[in-house]
């Protein structure tokens, strides 16, 4: 109860100082809406903004997931090989660097208008960092279990499975902390980019007829979603690796 | 048991080891004592099959080692257990990788820990043990794969004084118990003068044999009072006087 508190407090705080803001010094809803005009714009249309909710977070948990499953096989691969790491690592960077944004146009023109695009793009945005967490994980098992595998004359397959895997999940969770909270981004940007369905698309939408207020109705919809999305892997983590903190201290 | 003939081995330009000869018999306990960086870890893991010396010949039960073997159980300085299995679940890791007969290993595993004291505790986490509890279930792992021998790398140098006295008791009694060949690398005299058939005294850089010293006070020996006081307080100074 007491973990809830601050963060709770905390969130009442800054929305009363914006409320009295507007209030006090009379801005106009179309520049900025006060708290109680965004949750009208809400209501008017309920249905309408949580299937568009919907339809991003889906985007959102898919593409995550395939970022997931897909940055640790390559992470696996990566600590495997020596040679598939030196030959790729350099192209995977200079992926990460390509800003996304620039990349929204081309899937579209690649896959078409479907939700394909989207999650293309929040695979792209979630990748790198659980890959490089990832190994980073793998390749900081203690030298002493190194030796207790090898010492049992452990397969590779054992000593993955067994030692290395579980040891660098702390840090592949950090990966996907990171990851979880792009993932939200690059489906906005899919959206903004192509606004046929999702949250992205309302804003952009309400933002061409005017309507500031259903813009950050949007908006404070997706800032609950990242935040609900990133405490579901927090918690996640701490229901699978209960031994971490305790290790870590 | 174990015999090794002009081991050396070098790490760049560094020589570990030189020109080591060494035998352990059946069932004997070869402590090994040094100072820090003469070799005695490089040693013990050339015997256990992870290191190749550079130069000379290691056989365990009359064959040259070249890979780690099932019967060669390793503990290390720190306890080296993994923090997301529970004490049995440490325990049994070298029944899952060597495939040994689970029903009675978990059986096998289950007595260790009883007399060891932590039949209790064998549904923790690692991290909610003691540093000695730590270390007793380490040893449980080493002995649950039955090994002829037990090459023990100072298992007790990261715990306080007194967990070390007791877990050195405990492993005597193992040892007159089970007589596996051990070899235990220490950098403490009392340890090796209190558990050692023989100490086999290393040389820093290169780490080389300056003497093996035979222990002949009759187990089962103990830190506190008994009737071997001259005997230990001899061997105690005579490996005081080579070591420093």
């Amino acid at each position: 109860m007491k973990s809830f508190a601050l963060p709770v407090a905390g969130a009442v705080v800054a929305i009363a100082v914006w409320w009295a803001a507007t209030a006090v010094l009379g801005v106009r809803p179309f520049f900025l809406p006060s708290p109680p005009d965004i949750v009208a714009a809400f209501l008017a249309q309920p249905g309408y903004l949580l299937r568009e909710a919907w339809a991003t977070l889906t985007a959102t948990v898919i593409g995550f997931l395939v970022a997931a499953v897909g940055g640790v096989l390559l992470a696996v691969v990566l600590t495997l090989a020596q040679s598939v790491s030196r030959a790729t690592l350099p192209l995977l960077v200079a992926l990460n660097s390509v800003p996304k944004v620039a990349l929204a146009p081309l899937l579209v023109l690649w896959l078409g208008f479907g939700a394909a695009p989207k999650v293309v793009l929040v695979v792209l945005i979630c990748f790198f960092p659980v890959v490089v967490a990832s190994a980073a994980g793998l390749g900081s098992t203690p030298a002493e279990l190194g030796e207790l595998g090898r010492s049992l004359s452990a397969s590779r397959w054992q000593q993955y499975a067994k030692i290395r895997l579980p040891w660098a999940l702390p840090q592949v969770f950090v990966g996907l902390k990171i990851a979880i909270s792009l993932a939200v981004i690059g489906a906005v940007v899919a959206e903004i980019n192509q606004p046929n369905h999702g949250l992205g698309a309302v804003v952009v939408l309400s933002g061409m007829s005017f309507d500031t207020p259903l813009a950050f109705a949007a908006i404070a919809l997706l800032a609950l979603l990242s935040v609900g999305l990133f405490y579901a892997v927090a918690g996640l983590e701490r229901l699978l690796l209960p031994w971490a903190k305790a290790i870590t201290g | 048991m174990i015999g090794l003939s002009g081991v050396s081995r070098r790490f760049g330009a560094v020589e570990a080891l030189a020109g080591i000869d060494l035998e352990v018999g059946e069932s004997e306990f070869l402590a090994v004592i040094g100072r820090s960086g003469c070799g005695k870890s490089t040693l013990l893991r050339i015997i256990a099959g992870l290191l190749e010396p550079s130069a000379g010949t290691v056989v365990v039960d009359g064959r040259p080692v070249r890979r780690p073997r099932r019967d060669v159980a390793l503990v290390f300085q720190r306890p080296a257990l993994l923090p997301w299995r529970t004490v049995l679940g440490n325990v049994l890791l070298p029944v899952e990788i060597l495939g040994l007969p689970s029903a009675s290993s978990r059986k096998h595993a289950l007595e260790l820990l009883d007399s060891a004291g932590l039949g209790d505790v064998h549904g923790r986490l690692p991290h909610e043990l003691s540093g000695g509890m730590q270390q007793r279930v380490a040893l449980c792992r080493a002995l649950v794969q039955r090994p002829r021998v037990l090459l023990m790398d100072e298992p007790f140098s990261a715990l306080d004084a007194l967990t070390r006295a007791e877990l050195a008791d405990r492993l005597q009694e193992l040892h007159m118990g089970l007589r596996a060949t051990t070899v235990f690398v220490t950098h403490s005299i009392q340890e090796a003068v209190l558990l050692a058939d023989r100490v086999a005294v290393l040389t820093p850089r290169p780490g080389r044999i300056r003497k093996i010293l035979d222990v002949d006070i009759p187990r089962p020996r103990s830190f506190g009072h008994n009737a071997h006081l001259i005997e230990v307080s001899r061997c105690v100074a005579e490996l005081h006087d080579l070591l420093l």
